[in-house]
């Protein structure tokens, strides 16, 4: 795979598509890869990587490099970054005429972190496309389930789908029957108390890194309300210790709707808080209530929050759905 | 308890004078009623009002004044809009000195001193100007120059008339960006003032005001073969503790809140342009 | 040299907790952090915190001081977090080093007095590393993560763990623990160490003597271009010391306290009067010249970096100080 999109890179360059192109640059090691942009053969044949641990979402990029003067850039976006992508463009973000799509089929990104997770130290390097992997450590070689080693997002990916895209890499896939809402029927089965608990738990790991709202493709305001002093609210550490709940509550409502289940939040959350579930969460309740939707999936549908319809559930839902659990 | 830097002392605002539409001058004294401490002139301190936040202001006061500080602010922003609309008698907190201050008992010793300043870029310069004056003797012939956009934007307007301008060995150079009806005096912006002013080559520049008019002053300057080791400036960056630890304020491996805010041109030569 | 058998080591850690506070790296890898222990927490499997130890000693928030307002009045009330004697075990080499560059910020004149409190108050066991990660690159700074500093330090060796005093306050604390049998030495073994792959980072060409030739290099645009502007790097970082001081009004009183701040945010050195660094570049720029370049020009050499590789591990876009480095400071071909 790795030769095509670096292929496909250098004829957009030099067949005048794009003048620029947006992948992944080589790091230290085989996971450490850096989006970047490339603009010559000679830099690409050096630095461009495309590998299963290319993970970033890079409709966030293109918000920016589409309104950037110049000719078109070039993009390679994995099935689960087309929805981005096109969600993006329909809140007006990416500017479309100014971006050359190339669909890359994805088999699932690696996580180096979950590698980690299950004991590995000292990672050198990792190979295998079967279901167990090899991994070359300064120990010695390891094996990993494959499965193990995939972000989370990946582990239950709803679709395969390549949306909106010039041209595509690989075949076209079709949506999944995916088990990702496994984890918020979870949560529901709670009582309320223990739901409590839970965020409360994990979300008091928070250090306000910001990094799950700047990776974020549907937080895209110019300027965060969070960032704002006159708001208020910029604070940087908790004044008190419900804050850091807030700014994720706060941030889960304002993305409710438009977010696609990219998975970018718990991907770089240092703390391996699971953002995810929050936003899945409403996802869920959305589909529930509104009838099932997928941000991003379409250029056309009206996302749920932001289209009344007389048959819209009335605000005593929220009373009546929160005593059943 | 442990006194730490960052703890405030507590001081009485007992004057506060309009200046111009938008700089009032703030005559501050600790709950004793005497000066809260001694500085040195082109120091500053960290003024706040608890609630509203703290802020870094350069002291506008001669140490040679031994019973008040003095403080001009421009009203620009949050902490200074409150200080703008508040009244005599209302308690502050106050830390402080901070900084290195001109050298003006070692370098400026001797020398003609050439002032140039714009709008509230006088605030600073005016304690060593109201130093110099105190000390005469000590030093050469002194120039001010200092201009604003109009008459009502000059600070200390009075002072400059009643006191300044009547010494002797003291040129004052007033300018005004615009000619208005009851201004007799010069018109035009103060780096083409200065050019026009041709001071000696060997005289010690002291500047402070909005960067535009620093740059272009500077331009000319250069022009007329001024050296830059002669040429004095101060700058402002945002500060939280002034301790040089806060991390916000520091050009290259200087912290302006330390090692300046007061810098000789040929020293900021050797660091970033990140001011 | 002290020991106790490995097995002991609950034992150990109760008869520390009986006296005072004792914080261990304890969780999963992914999340592993220094807690209070207590009776059954387990050591965490990971090499290090995801978090520095520095936390301890400077916490992300803490009190400074509480204002009254009462009409014109303002009363000053003493808030400060009561601070209590406690040990801190299982700090790496890296980490350890931190505390001195973290020292020569907060305790020169005029000292900080916060820091100090929480320096004074706490007694530091490091462990020695046998296991390093691939982003370790400790050695590149001139560190022993074999030989590592603190009151304590200890190593993990066969079934025994070693102590050995470097300080009198770390003399008292293992006087104090009756269980420890004099000891012999523990086995090191450097081998691996020579093996890691960042061992060789190119430090020549930083320091204060370079600062304007690196301020000026084109190739800070290319590193600084994907940077999400987030404060990951910062927060993780055992040396990043920056911070705000903000206000919270209670409804009572007005809370002052300081808390983490990163270079690397849009509104670190915003005026009122402007912005001297308006765009990305400019904020990556200030964060590893600060480690590389200023903090050494004014700390006779020393770089503001510890190699404990947590930046490496957790920058979502993998930009980190490695790269920084090695981009800058290896030879043009």
């Amino acid at each position: 795979m790795q030769e095509r999109v670096k292929a496909k890179a250098i004829e957009l360059l030099e067949g005048g598509v794009c003048d620029r192109v947006l992948g992944w640059k080589a790091g230290e090691f085989f996971y450490d890869v850096t989006p970047a942009v490339f603009t010559s053969r000679e830099e690409i044949e050096k630095d461009f990587v495309f590998g299963p641990f290319c993970g970033a979402n890079m409709s966030k990029y293109l918000i920016a490099e589409s309104r950037k003067d110049g000719g078109k850039v070039g993009a390679f976006l994995k099935p689960c970054d087309t929805y981005s992508f096109q969600q993006l463009q329909k809140e007006h973000r990416i500017w479309r005429e100014n971006v050359y799509a190339v669909g890359v089929q994805c088999e699932g990104m690696c996580d180096i972190e979950a590698i980690k997770a299950a004991g590995i130290k000292g990672i050198l390097g990792v190979d295998g496309d079967g279901e167990t992997l090899t991994v070359h450590t300064l120990y010695g070689d390891k094996s990993i389930e494959r499965k193990a080693a995939l972000a989370e997002r990946c582990a239950c990916c709803k679709s395969k789908k390549m949306l909106g895209c010039d041209e595509l890499i690989g075949e076209q896939g079709e949506e999944l029957e995916s088990a990702r809402f496994a984890q918020v029927e979870k949560l529901e089965a709670m009582t309320p108390d223990e739901r409590f608990a839970f965020w409360r738990n994990e979300l008091s790991c928070c250090i306000r890194c910001n990094a799950c709202r700047n990776v974020c493709p549907a937080c895209s305001c110019e300027k965060c309300v969070f960032d704002n002093p006159n708001s208020g609210v910029e604070n940087k550490a908790a004044a008190n210790s419900f804050e850091e709940n807030l700014f994720h509550i706060i941030r889960a409502f304002h993305v409710a709707g438009r977010c696609t289940d990219c998975g970018e939040c718990s991907r770089v959350c240092p703390q391996h808080i699971p953002l995810h579930l929050l936003n899945r969460k409403f996802i869920k309740d959305i589909n529930e209530l509104y009838g099932d939707y997928q941000a991003g999936a379409d250029m056309e549908t009206r996302p749920p929050l932001m289209n009344f319809q007389t048959g819209d559930p009335e605000p005593s839902v929220v009373h009546e759905r929160g005593s059943e659990q | 308890m442990r006194q730490d830097p960052l703890i405030p002392m507590l001081a009485v605002v007992t004057d506060i004078r309009q200046d111009t539409p938008d700089v009032k001058t703030f005559r501050v004294v600790g709950l004793d009623g005497k000066k809260p401490f001694v500085h040195i002139p082109g120091q500053c301190a960290m003024l706040s009002i608890p609630g509203v936040g703290e802020a870094l202001f350069s002291i506008t006061s001669s140490p040679t004044n031994e019973e008040y500080l003095e403080f001009s602010i421009k009203k620009c922003g949050c902490v200074t809009d409150w200080l703008h609309a508040m009244e005599p008698g209302q308690q502050a907190t106050l830390r402080g000195p901070y900084g290195n201050g001109f050298p003006v008992d070692t370098d400026f010793a001797g020398k003609d001193l050439v002032f140039v300043a714009g709008g509230i870029g006088l605030a600073p310069l005016r304690s060593v100007i109201n130093y110099v004056r105190h000390y005469r003797d000590r030093y050469g012939s002194v120039d001010i120059v200092y201009g604003s956009r109009s008459k009502a934007d000059l600070v200390d307007y009075q002072e400059i008339l009643d006191e300044w301008c009547r010494e002797d060995g003291i040129s004052v150079h007033l300018t005004i960006d615009n000619a208005q009806p009851d201004w007799d005096g010069h018109v035009g912006f103060v780096p083409n003032y200065v050019k026009e002013l041709g001071f000696d080559t060997g005289k010690t520049v002291i500047m402070c005001g909005p960067p535009i008019m620093i740059k272009f002053t500077l331009a000319g300057l250069m022009e007329q073969g001024f050296p830059r080791d002669n040429i004095y400036t101060t700058l402002e960056l945002r500060m939280k503790c002034a301790l040089g630890r806060c991390g916000r304020c520091n050009i290259g491996d200087k912290f302006v809140c330390k090692d300046g805010p007061v810098f000789r041109l040929d020293q900021l030569d050797q660091l970033p342009d990140e001011y | 040299m002290k020991k106790c058998p490995i097995s002991q080591l609950d034992n150990l850690f109760a008869a520390i907790a009986g006296k005072q506070k004792l914080y261990i790296p304890t969780g999963e890898a992914k999340t592993a952090a220094f807690k209070p222990w207590e009776e059954g927490m387990q050591l965490t499997s990971a090499l290090n915190t995801v978090r520095s130890a520095k936390d301890l000693f400077f916490p992300q928030v803490e009190n400074l001081v509480n204002f009254k307002v009462t009409g014109k009045q303002i009363e000053v009330i003493e808030n400060r977090d009561p601070a209590e004697p406690f040990v801190v075990f299982g700090v790496r080499a890296c980490d350890c080093r931190s505390f001195d560059i973290l020292d020569k910020v907060f305790l020169c004149d005029p000292v900080d007095t916060y820091y100090q409190t929480r320096r004074e108050c706490g007694v530091i066991m490091t462990l020695a590393c046998s296991e390093p990660e691939e982003t370790c690159f400790c050695t590149a700074f001139g560190i022993d993560p074999t030989d590592p500093a603190g009151d304590v330090s200890c190593w993990m060796s066969g079934e025994e763990l070693y102590l050995r005093a470097n300080t009198a306050k770390g003399e008292a604390l293992l006087g104090s623990l009756d269980m420890l049998s004099d000891g012999g030495e523990p086995e090191t073994d450097k081998g691996i160490f020579e093996r890691l792959p960042l061992k060789n980072l190119p430090l020549d060409k930083f320091g204060g003597e370079h600062m304007m030739e690196l301020f000026k290099r084109p190739e800070w645009a290319g590193l600084a271009e994907s940077c999400l502007g987030c404060g990951t790097c910062t927060f993780v970082c055992p040396t990043c010391q920056c911070y705000d001081i903000k206000e919270f009004n209670t409804g009572d009183e007005i809370k002052r306290f300081r808390c983490w701040d990163s270079c690397m945010y849009s509104d670190f050195t915003l005026m009122s009067a402007g912005q001297p660094r308006p765009t990305q570049l400019e904020r990556f720029r200030q964060r590893f010249m600060h480690k590389l370049v200023y903090y050494p020009s004014t700390h006779d050499g020393e770089f503001g970096c510890v190699g404990c590789g947590r930046c490496l591990q957790k920058c979502p876009i993998s930009m980190n100080i490695v790269k920084v480095a090695k981009t800058l400071g290896e030879e043009k071909p």
